[in-house]
């Protein structure tokens, strides 16, 4: 019994963070400026990450939060280094 | 004595204690190679150069007091700003920037009321010019600028001047 | 497909709670990504997901897992300590490229010179 309430929940939930996915992802394509662009592919990043806590909580196996600890480092770093582009044109000063 | 060897000894523990909590385990091996990872790191510290940080005791109660107000404050400002996202388009629009003095000037306390204005939606960090003192902020419900310059410095900054300095 | 950890009944309740209100949060921030209407603006959505959303789906997991007594919580306090330091320095940064880029072209978007300092 509870592990169908927490079962189907933990379905909901992941059908949100796949909308919230899905709507980084149009941010990402409509842009306008790349400033926008990137914005979204930082949110997508951080929607990723719950999503593989999500998927980490229902199987129980400690590797996707590790998954999901890479994603997030990944999506900083990536993140980081996209606005110093934009400031300056270049990555490393 | 202990500094020649080990530059900065409470990040040597503190990264020891995550590398074993991580592993899950005791055995030497775990020991060893986290012991090395943490000497590495915290000589990686050192080429940083980061600049001295006091540890006191009695700056614990107004960091305490300072997390808890934090704390309510990221439930009341998420709500807020799900309320704009939400509502009609008139409320999406009253977005603006505004400046404000700090008289902060800790780096390290500048540097968590940076982590508190973003992890409170509603308010974004732009830009800190150290010359002047002055803060560039972006909120997004730029009704009343007066109010949030006294939530700010009322709130938060009272409190971090009295850790940090 | 549907399988997920048992639980008691009390703790099965909370955790789904907080994981959904969590998700519900995260999205309600993507939302405001693409709603709201200018670019600073779109700055402050997605910390909500950042924050509350992360917190509140943390928070669910550390209690799944601390009811099932499996594992120590390590993990969700490592990845909440990364998204609270880093989150704040990639949105200024953000902010601040977005900034320069604005004052460089000259457009409306941003303000040529810094307003002056409210007092309160």
């Amino acid at each position: 019994m509870s592990a169908h309430i927490l079962g189907w929940s933990l379905t909901l939930a992941q059908v949100l963070l796949a909308f919230a996915m899905g709507l980084a992802a149009v941010r990402f394509a409509r842009g306008p400026r790349a400033q926008d662009r990137v914005i979204g592919l930082d949110t997508f990043y951080v929607n990723a990450m719950l999503m593989l806590v999500t998927i980490g909580i229902r199987s129980g196996v400690t590797l996707y939060f590790e998954a999901a600890l890479i994603i997030g480092m990944l999506g900083f770093v990536s993140t980081v280094a996209l606005s110093k582009f934009l400031m300056r044109g270049e990555v490393i000063e | 004595m202990i500094r020649r060897v080990l530059p900065h000894p409470f990040l040597f523990v503190a990264l020891l204690v995550m590398w074993l909590m991580l592993n899950q385990s005791l055995a030497p091996g775990t020991f060893l190679f986290g012991a090395l990872v943490a000497f590495g790191g915290s000589w990686a510290m050192v080429a940083l150069d980061p600049p001295k940080a006091r540890l006191r005791l009695s700056r614990l109660p107004p960091a305490l007091r300072l997390a808890g107000r934090v704390l309510i404050d990221v439930f009341r400002s998420n709500l807020a700003v799900a309320r704009i996202i939400l509502g009609g388009t008139e409320r999406r629009t009253h977005s603006g920037f505004m400046t404000l003095r700090l008289d902060l000037t800790d780096r390290y306390g500048l540097a968590v009321l940076a982590i508190i204005m973003t992890c409170t939606p509603g308010t974004q960090w732009v830009h800190y010019d150290p010359a002047r003192g002055t803060l560039l902020l972006h909120v997004l419900d730029l009704v009343d600028e007066r109010e949030w310059a006294n939530l700010i410095k009322q709130r938060y900054e009272t409190l971090l001047r009295e850790i940090f300095e | 497909m549907n399988e997920a950890p048992d639980l008691p009944l009390w703790a099965a309740v909370l955790v789904s709670l907080l994981v959904v209100a969590g998700a519900a949060i995260t999205l309600i921030g993507s939302v405001g990504l693409v709603r709201l209407p200018d670019f600073y603006s779109r700055l402050h959505a997605p910390s909500l997901g950042a924050t509350l959303g992360t917190g509140c789906i943390l928070i669910g997991s550390m209690l799944c897992f601390g009811v099932l007594r499996d594992r120590l919580l390590i993990h969700e306090a490592l990845i909440a300590l990364f998204i609270t330091i880093t989150t704040p320095v990639t949105m200024m940064l953000l902010a601040r490229a977005s900034l320069y880029r604005d004052r460089v072209e000259g457009n409306r978007a941003a303000p040529e010179h810094d307003p002056e300092p409210t007092e309160p």
